[in-house]
């Protein structure tokens, strides 16, 4: 009894030691999502080569990709050869948001980049971006054959992040038939 | 000490004007004063997603004006203080709030401090209360008159 009460003090600081170095290397930037398991919320927004109003009709059967970006977004370019390789090789649908962009900003970013995505559309005022829980491009978000969200990815995809995270988050969605 | 407190009445009164010096100024319009000062107190109380030490009023992040925006609307679309925080809630999190909900996730957040503070206080009055209760340092008679012998010698 009385051994443990000379070790309290010292098992105490060390508990707390420990979540304080843990929180020492948590990323601060990446807030979890509390939209995750939910609908995507309803939109209707141009289309970025024609302008033509789009909702969530258009949106592929899923499973898919959606990527919030932006032609002034740098980390976008980055992760862009990804979404290139992905869309080259069909391997999932992807569908873009242009987050608060000029529209012909965007259209020559995706003539000088390429267009890896099924469709664009356009969220001037970050309105959807909101409905989403974005607070910077770029982000993307896995959905499901139903329409939910089941996964968001903060900052760049790039092929580790796809290898790692989307390659099995998608296998689930497959083997769960969503 | 006074020094001391001195000086931090003054730093608080140097930095505090700054603050409000930062905030980034809307041109929204509302219809009455009331609704002015609850945007105001709602963009004070909400935090910025991407820049994440400034509440809504100091950001200048694209994020912040949307937010700001979409809280101009809701206020002038009637909704209420309760309602414009569960929508932030919703499609935020916690994170969107200064001071979180009490909720069961965050209650360890909230009384933690107290937790410790409980704890610290019973520790300290234990360790108080010991050495109070150590024998005191004066000699018994007996004692004493053992000291005087050897000092004798």
């Amino acid at each position: 009894m009385l051994r443990l009460k000379f070790f309290l003090p010292a098992i105490v600081f060390i508990v707390l030691a420990g979540f304080m170095w843990r929180g020492l290397y948590l990323d601060t930037t990446e807030l979890p999502s509390v939209l995750i398991n939910k609908p995507l919320p309803e939109f209707e927004l141009e289309n970025v080569y024609d302008n033509q109003l789009t909702g969530k009709q258009s949106l592929p059967e899923g499973p898919f990709l959606l990527n919030v970006w932006g032609s002034y977004c740098l980390p976008c370019l980055v992760e862009h050869p990804t979404f290139m390789r992905l869309s080259e090789s069909d391997v999932i649908p992807i569908v873009g948001i242009n987050y608060k962009d000029q529209q012909d900003a965007a259209l020559d970013w995706l003539e000088t980049n390429g267009d890896p995505f099924n469709f664009s559309i356009m969220d001037p005022l970050g309105r959807l971006g909101i409905d989403l829980g974005v607070y910077g491009a770029p982000e993307t978000f896995l959905i499901d054959r139903n329409g939910i969200i089941r996964y968001r990815h903060v900052s760049v995809l790039d092929e580790q992040a796809w290898e790692e995270i989307f390659v099995p988050a998608i296998e689930e969605l497959e083997r769960e038939g969503s | 000490m006074i020094r001391f407190a001195l000086m931090l009445v003054l730093t608080a009164a140097v930095l505090g004007p700054v603050d409000s010096a930062f905030a980034q100024v809307d041109t929204f319009e509302f219809e009455t004063e009331e609704q002015q000062q609850r945007f105001r107190r709602l963009s004070n109380e909400l935090r910025c997603p991407m820049c994440q030490n400034t509440n809504l009023t100091g950001s200048t992040g694209g994020v912040a004006e949307d937010l700001r925006r979409e809280i101009h609307r809701m206020i002038v679309d009637g909704m209420t203080d309760r309602e414009i925080e569960q929508f932030m809630f919703e499609r935020y999190g916690d994170f969107i709030f200064y001071r979180p909900r009490l909720r069961a996730e965050t209650v360890l957040l909230w009384f933690g401090p107290l937790i410790f503070f409980v704890v610290g206080g019973v520790v300290i009055s234990n360790i108080i209360r010991k050495s109070k209760a150590v024998p005191s340092e004066t000699l018994s008679e007996e004692e004493q008159q053992q000291l005087d012998r050897l000092l004798d010698k």
